[in-house]
């Protein structure tokens, strides 16, 4: 009897908010209520807030209850250039649909379209957020989800212009289907871990398509980093999976694909890096595997530092780079083995598919360059030719031991599955029907 | 002179070396850019092309066309013509065939395959280089009377010009590696006609490994209007100077 009493607690507790009438709220011109902070004021925890199409100047919303706020048609809620505009103080939010605009702009506090403050399980998704400072701002937060946002700001100096997603301490996060474009750094994240990006855009923004700090055991994979004034950084971190994203066109004195610094233990496979400066650069890199990506038509494919070691550099395809690897260094404590090379000038006598002779990337001239940068006006000369081929027979001033053994005679099949256009926040959201007893105010 | 130049030109192209020469940049070209998928590697091995064998043939060739000629030219100098017009219409008549040849040799496939900006500044280059060195064919075939003597001398301007600068560049990049040497490896580079064709092409070909600093650099100075006027300078009194220093030596010869 007292088991089964147990039992009927188990139940209705687990029928709780099944039992428990939410409240939907309307906003809207026509609806009972004409403001959204009327609606937040008097919304409770679980409740469902409508907000239909129309244009709210209400300065700051702060939402502190654990509410669903939708809104339909894109009502826009435009900060007027004067503060932030929406701040999620609560967790079980939910925020979607809203046309977010105009943020401020203060140099001690970080104003964004929307910023969620320590709270776990908030969902931003299906916004479009235009010229504010920061565009969704999380700090401090874990398990939340911020997808299908189309988050587009307008370039000005770097200083005084905030990221498109930004996360600054949080774990268990997921950010997919974003388009990000004219912030300082499309996507933010430092010490986020266990978390995902994927398939988002992110395109002409100030400085990195993607900035990645002190964050650990995270993976981003399908998404398209194009353009961005330095390409993507990953620094300070450990077990990150960067895989089947494309970087291109990141081009500039200081601009990578990606520039990897102090990372560990990190797997980059099947990544496409094209038109960059650097594809890859690394500086005090270990135990990367660097695996199947397609190099094309890069200024150097991949730098490598001397302070770099143990990393496996391996089945990639280097096409139509003016410089495959250079480094400056003599100690080589990484391994390179069967990329195929399109510089390769070797034969494959028994036909296995690999070349019988090794083959070095490093070119003389790369370490030319590599000492005095100003060497690359010689680039294609005749004579620089001929130095190289010189230096390939009796290497002298390049690094003897950085070789692969085994070049791959052919381009290398790599099936690469890319980036695919993500699906935008649809024009039209409109309220769900049925599961909740609707209550209309 | 146009009456000379129709001779001499006339003459240049009984000797079949010029059809030959455009028969094999034509070849050379569609080869290139039928073996290559990409049009912008065909540019590329195109590059080395421009670079190397025409000014070796544009020289040579016009220094044995100026010597074959001599009969001719002692003829001209009898008759009542002033004696500058004589080289003139020399240089004119050969810059006309061998940059004809050019044209239709790799402007043809360039049109074809790759008619991009790039491509637009391989050939127009190629165009200049021709003239620099029929110019300087001009100058070294008058100054020195034996005919092995000046081909030698032309081959050794040739290879001056298109191997050796670049190596004492080189050299002098490794000699003073602990100063600021941009400026002063922008301007050596500037002072030679082929290498400041290859940088013309360049700044079109590998935009992204030369927009490093020193690639912005050479950007500031040269892609802009003004660095545009300042290689076209150069190479203007590239082609000027030997060709007016020839005059004046012809001027003053003893036939």
């Amino acid at each position: 009897m007292k088991q089964l009493n147990l039992y009927l607690l188990y139940a209705w507790l687990i029928f709780l908010p099944e039992i428990l009438p939410a409240t939907v709220w309307m906003v809207g011109h026509d609806k009972p209520l004409s403001s959204v902070s009327e609606a937040l004021e008097k919304a409770t925890n679980g409740d469902t807030i409508y907000v239909y199409a129309g244009y709210y100047t209400e300065g700051n919303l702060q939402v502190n209850k654990s509410v669903v706020l939708t809104g339909v048609g894109f009502p826009v809620l435009d900060g007027q250039k004067q503060c932030e505009i929406l701040t999620v103080n609560s967790s079980h939010v939910t925020i979607s649909g809203f046309d977010v605009r105009n943020s401020g702009q203060m140099s001690t506090i970080d104003l964004a379209g929307i910023k969620v403050l320590s709270s776990s399980f908030v969902v931003v998704e299906n916004n479009r957020v235009r010229d504010c400072n920061f565009g969704i701002y999380l700090s401090n937060t874990t398990d939340c989800i911020v997808r299908n946002n189309d988050v587009r700001g307008v370039l000005k100096e770097e200083q005084n212009c905030g990221n498109g997603v930004h996360i600054w301490k949080g774990e268990r996060h997921l950010v997919a289907n974003n388009y990000l474009s004219g912030h300082r750094d499309g996507i933010y994240f430092e010490f986020v871990t266990d978390s995902e990006i994927r398939n988002n855009n992110s395109e002409v923004n100030m400085r990195y398509g993607l900035h990645f700090m002190f964050s650990h055991n995270d993976h981003y994979h399908h998404n398209r980093f194009y353009n961005n004034g330095a390409g993507v950084a990953v620094m300070y971190s450990r077990q990150v999976k960067m895989t089947e994203n494309r970087f291109s066109h990141n081009w500039g004195s200081s601009a990578y694909g990606i520039l990897l610094k102090d990372i560990t233990d990190s797997h980059i496979w099947k990544n496409v890096f094209d038109s960059n400066s650097a594809g890859v650069y690394m500086e005090g890199a270990s135990r990367i595997i660097l695996e199947q990506n397609e190099f094309l038509e890069n200024g150097w494919a991949l730098r490598i530092q001397a302070s770099c070691d143990a990393n496996t550099v391996r089945l990639n395809n280097f096409r139509g780079n003016s410089f495959d690897v250079s480094t400056n260094g003599h100690l080589v404590l990484n391994s390179f083995s069967q990329n195929y090379w399109d510089r390769y000038e070797g034969y494959d006598l028994n036909k296995d598919g690999t070349g019988d002779v090794p083959f070095r990337p490093v070119s003389l001239f790369a370490v030319v360059v590599e000492r005095m940068p100003y060497g690359i006006m010689l680039m294609r000369s005749f004579m620089v030719y001929l130095l190289d081929k010189a230096e390939k027979l009796i290497p002298s001033l390049t690094p003897e031991q950085l070789m692969d053994e085994k070049p791959a005679m052919s381009p290398l099949e790599n099936g690469l599955n890319l980036y695919q256009e993500p699906q935008m926040a649809a024009d039209s959201m409109h309220p769900a029907s049925g599961a909740v007893p609707i209550q209309i105010q | 002179m146009l009456r000379l130049i129709k001779y001499i030109l006339l003459d240049i192209i009984q000797n079949r070396m010029v059809i030959g020469y455009t028969l094999f940049l034509l070849a050379v070209s569609l080869g290139l850019f039928s073996l290559n998928d990409d049009p912008t590697k065909g540019l590329v091995s195109l590059l080395n092309i421009a670079l190397i064998v025409t000014p070796l043939v544009s020289i040579v060739f016009s220094t044995i066309h100026f010597y074959n000629s001599s009969e001719f030219i002692e003829m001209m100098a009898a008759q009542p013509l002033r004696r500058s017009l004589i080289v003139r219409a020399e240089f004119w008549s050969l810059s006309l065939a061998l940059v004809t040849a050019v044209v239709i040799g790799m402007g043809i496939p360039i049109a074809l395959y790759a008619s991009t900006s790039t491509g637009l500044a391989l050939l127009a280059v190629t165009v200049v280089l021709t003239v620099v060195f029929v110019s300087l064919a001009m100058y070294a075939s008058v100054r020195t009377r034996d005919k092995a003597k000046g081909i030698g001398g032309v081959l050794l301007l040739w290879f001056l010009f298109a191997l050796l600068y670049d190596a004492f560049v080189l050299l002098f990049m490794f000699m003073f590696s602990d100063y600021p040497l941009e400026k002063a490896v922008l301007a050596m580079v500037a002072l030679n006609p082929i290498d400041l064709a290859r940088v013309t092409v360049l700044l079109q070909l590998d935009m992204a490994a030369l927009m490093g600093y020193t690639g912005a650099l050479f950007r500031e100075f040269l892609g802009t209007v003004n660095g545009i006027i300042f290689a076209s300078a150069v190479l203007t009194v590239w082609s000027a100077v030997p060709v007016v220093a020839a005059v004046n030596v012809f001027n003053r010869k003893d036939l």
